[in-house]
């Protein structure tokens, strides 16, 4: 059984339909890419996966558990977890917290206990330090525990970002355009963590990118989007080379 | 435990504030004005503490915090002016109604606080804060309606100082341990960004509510001191007046800025008072000070100083040559 399993699924705003009839099936451990011209409905299937949207018709199905209809929160409990095209980080909350926060749900502890700072506040408290400074490491971001998110640079935004998603101890990692404003070292270091966490987390990723160095050089299988509908689907070689995804990004 | 130096400091504070204040009063050398001020400057104190989880972790405006205190007040009131137990059972057990009557109204404002957010969300609370109020009026058999609840037993008055002075402490430092928490960082996170909070698994209606819950919990409770101290509750001394002043003290203490919050509650308590000899220049000077002191608030060299300290926080930031 595949990981995530798309099908049919549609959303209309109003008259609008940004996402139609969209078929989609991801196995475990995969890396695949989600790409396609701007306003194609990338995020918008994005949204649709986390349950930011609704969809009006339909499923989604993780793990053969149906997830369609869930609130964020439950679906990012169920094991999808995501970033954003513009990041958002908790901007006045230090980089380890930033992380703590994601782990909310691995690590538990009632209100009691954090009202009294009982003996179980320390000993979990502790243990989110560890884990969130293990994290950290991976992403290099270790000496910037007690920075502020906001004071970060940018490429390190991004990076907390992914480090903040993956504390959730996600099945599935959502990427929307992590490579977006960075400069091509930049890029190539990013492409380098993601194969990284890939193999540290075990986690099987869907990202969306416009970089199609990136795209071509890490996914090992691409969905083409093009006005909200799938224009294409196969390995990198095979899409990148139809000419029917061509027209789509560079007109006839 | 860990025990760090910050602890120890605040330690000392609290314990050094007690002692000089205690002795003041043992001591008799408190004019009738100055012991007066003694338990508002304790009951301002949890409102502000408890309204800056709402104002500055949260991030929602509540402009209807003496609409909780009321209800704390009124309940904790009656209770004390029916009961026959002695002193300190009975104004424990009038804490923890009035407590729990304000979080009551706390959970019924949750509805609202789930729906709307910002600017509109503060005038509900605005408006929920005189719909207590309304209504104690109308209660006229139970509240004593326009004309007041009278003959409440003194019981927290500042011959009671230190009982009250351990019941703010204790309010203060519960606040403090929940935002120093994995609840804390969940109601910040809110508010820094709750689409992300969201993505990240937080729950974020449960959390709205009950960040409400807690705190309108604290304001039942500062409500009960107030009435053992005053003996006579009306309604308009809970009007939207005292709802503003509360958040005043609160964004006058820096948002979500719990030490902040209570030194601008002393201060914008006290200060009435103290410019009392200034007689009818009173509110004019009041309202200069309290000028003054927002210009401070966001003028260059406050911010110089905060800059500092990031900068210091962040300073092996630089050192890594970004």
């Amino acid at each position: 059984m595949a990981l995530l399993e798309v099908k049919n699924l549609g959303i209309s705003f109003g008259g609008l339909r940004a996402v139609d009839n969209l078929n989609m099936t991801i196995e475990e451990g995969s890396l695949v890419g989600l790409i396609g011209p701007n306003g194609a409905g990338k995020t918008t299937a994005f949204n649709l996966l986390t349950g930011v949207y609704q969809p009006t018709d339909g499923t989604i199905s993780l793990n053969g558990e149906k997830i369609v209809g869930k609130k964020p929160a439950e679906i990012c409990q169920s094991g999808i977890a995501r970033t954003f095209q513009n990041i958002r980080l908790f901007s006045k909350m230090s980089v380890k917290d930033n992380v703590k926060v994601a782990l909310h749900n691995q690590i538990t502890y009632r209100l009691a206990e954090s009202m009294l700072h009982l003996p179980g506040y320390f000993k979990r408290e502790k243990e989110m330090d560890e884990r969130a400074g293990d994290i950290l490491r991976v992403f290099d971001l270790e000496q910037f525990s007690e920075t502020l998110a906001s004071n970060l640079p940018y490429g390190k935004q991004r990076k907390l970002e992914i480090a903040r998603a993956l504390a959730t101890n996600p099945k599935l990692l959502l990427l929307d355009e992590p490579a977006a404003g960075m400069n091509p070292n930049e890029t190539a270091e990013l492409m380098e963590t993601i194969e990284l966490i890939r193999k540290q987390f075990q986690v099987t990723i869907l990202l969306i990118e416009h970089d199609m160095k990136l795209v071509a050089g890490i996914c090992e299988y691409l969905y083409v989007l093009n006005f909200g509908t799938e224009l294409a689907n196969g390995t990198p070689e095979e899409v990148l080379n139809d000419p029917r995804v061509i027209t789509a990004y560079l007109g006839e | 435990m860990k025990i760090n130096k910050k602890t120890i400091i605040n330690v000392i504070i609290a314990v050094g504030v007690y002692a000089v204040v205690q002795g003041l009063i043992s001591g008799g050398m408190l004019s009738r004005q100055m012991t007066s001020l003694i338990i508002p400057i304790c009951v301002y104190v949890m409102m502000a503490v408890s309204l800056c989880l709402v104002v500055g972790f949260l991030g929602e405006l509540s402009l209807g915090h003496a609409g909780f205190m009321s209800v704390g007040a009124y309940s904790g009131a009656l209770f004390l002016t029916h009961t026959e137990l002695p002193q300190l059972p009975a104004v424990l057990i009038a804490l923890l109604i009035g407590g729990s009557a304000a979080a009551v109204f706390g959970l019924i404002i949750g509805v609202p606080v789930l729906r709307l957010k910002g600017d509109y969300l503060a005038i509900v609370t605005l408006g929920f804060g005189e719909i207590i109020k309304s209504i104690i009026n109308f209660m006229t058999p139970i509240t004593g309606g326009a004309k007041g609840l009278s003959k409440i037993p003194l019981y927290t008055t500042y011959r009671n100082f230190t009982f009250v002075f351990i019941l703010t402490v204790v309010v203060v430092l519960l606040v403090s341990n929940i935002v120093r928490s994995r609840h804390g960082r969940a109601i910040t996170s809110i508010r820094d960004n709750y689409i992300a909070a969201e993505a990240a698994g937080i729950p974020v209606s449960r959390y709205k509510i009950m960040t409400f819950v807690i705190a309108a919990f604290f304001a039942g409770v500062a409500g009960v001191v107030y009435a053992g101290n005053i003996g006579i509750l009306k309604p308009v001394n809970f009007d939207y007046n005292t709802s503003i002043e509360i958040l005043v003290m609160v964004v006058l203490g820096g948002m979500g800025n719990i030490k902040g919050s209570i030194v601008a509650a002393v201060i914008l308590t006290a200060l009435p008072e103290v410019l009392r000899g200034a007689a009818d220049y009173r509110m004019l000077l009041y309202s200069i000070v309290l000028i003054a002191l927002m210009l401070f608030n966001n003028s260059p060299i406050k911010r110089a100083f905060m800059d500092r300290r990031n900068m210091r926080q962040a300073g092996r930031l630089q050192k890594e040559g970004e």
